[in-house]
């Protein structure tokens, strides 16, 4: 039987968008509030899920502890209360939560190897989400 | 197609233990799960079915029958139950949100006259659930 379990979390961190690709009104008029040079933050919310087979001897997909020690050591204490600017990652790409989203994605993909990461699913706030598999189709 | 979600909540106890492994490898891989005591969560489930609308009601379903259905297969079966004891699939299963998906499946699948189920989420905590939708079945 294959299932499919979702863990979420919450980190606070700050970012401010701007590129330096675009000149300073170029930047204004597109990233509006979220360009103020002194940053602004969120509570980000995370939503990992995996997806397997469910073990006959232990009922589980794989053990939530092992997953929230990945979680925790991989994603939560590289960016919970940072600014997001100021990390190597975001040096030469814009922290938008998108590309936030596939950061953290990649990061789990290379480090949690007990079950297949299907998505990863950001808040940024209660009306913004986003989501991102890879490349797969998103299962609904 | 459109997809149709009803959610329920109910409330029930259990605990993680498989006699094969020893009291050890209980403790180790179930951690407090394995109270032998149980404990107990507020269960949120949402059954998401599909199907066509159909034009002379407006409806993928009538919705009384899923709430009944529901309350039928899942509320009077296991809410404020000890899921262990209580529910036969746990006599031979451990009642994981994996489990307990796929068990609340197969209880409302075969008895769905009109849409068909698409999919079974448990949230065992607000944090944390699971979704089965009928692979390997």
């Amino acid at each position: 039987m294959k299932a499919y379990l979702t863990r979420r979390y919450m980190f606070p961190a700050s970012h401010r968008l701007h590129s330096n690709a675009l000149n300073e009104r170029e930047n204004q008029t597109l990233y509006g509030k979220c360009n103020n040079p002194h940053g602004h933050g969120h509570n980000y919310f995370l939503e990992v899920t995996v997806g397997g087979s469910v073990e006959a001897k232990t009922g589980m997909i794989c053990n939530l502890v092992d997953l929230d020690d990945c979680v925790r050591r991989e994603v939560i204490e590289r960016f919970d209360h940072q600014n997001l600017n100021t990390l190597e990652e975001f040096q030469s790409r814009v922290p938008t939560t998108e590309n936030l989203c596939v950061e953290i994605y990649n990061i789990l993909r290379q480090s949690f190897q007990a079950a297949h990461l299907e998505k990863v699913r950001l808040e940024e706030t209660s009306s913004n989400s986003f989501e991102y598999t890879g490349g797969a189709d998103l299962r609904r | 197609m459109v997809y149709l979600t009803r959610k329920v909540e109910f409330s029930a106890s259990h605990h993680y233990h498989n006699p094969e492994f020893t009291a050890e490898e209980n403790h180790r891989i179930f951690g407090k799960c394995n109270n032998p005591h149980g404990h107990g969560h507020n269960y949120q489930l949402e059954v998401t079915v599909k199907g066509e609308v159909d034009a002379r009601t407006g409806f993928v379903l009538d919705i009384k029958e899923l709430k009944e259905l529901l309350t039928r297969e899942v509320l009077d079966a296991m809410d404020h139950r000890y899921l262990n004891k209580e529910v036969p699939e746990f006599s031979t299963q451990i009642p994981t949100t994996e489990n307990l998906a796929i068990a609340i499946w197969r209880r409302i699948d075969s008895k769905l006259r009109v849409a068909q189920l698409h999919r079974v989420r448990v949230y065992e905590q607000p944090d944390l659930f699971v979704d089965f939708y009928g692979e390997n079945e």
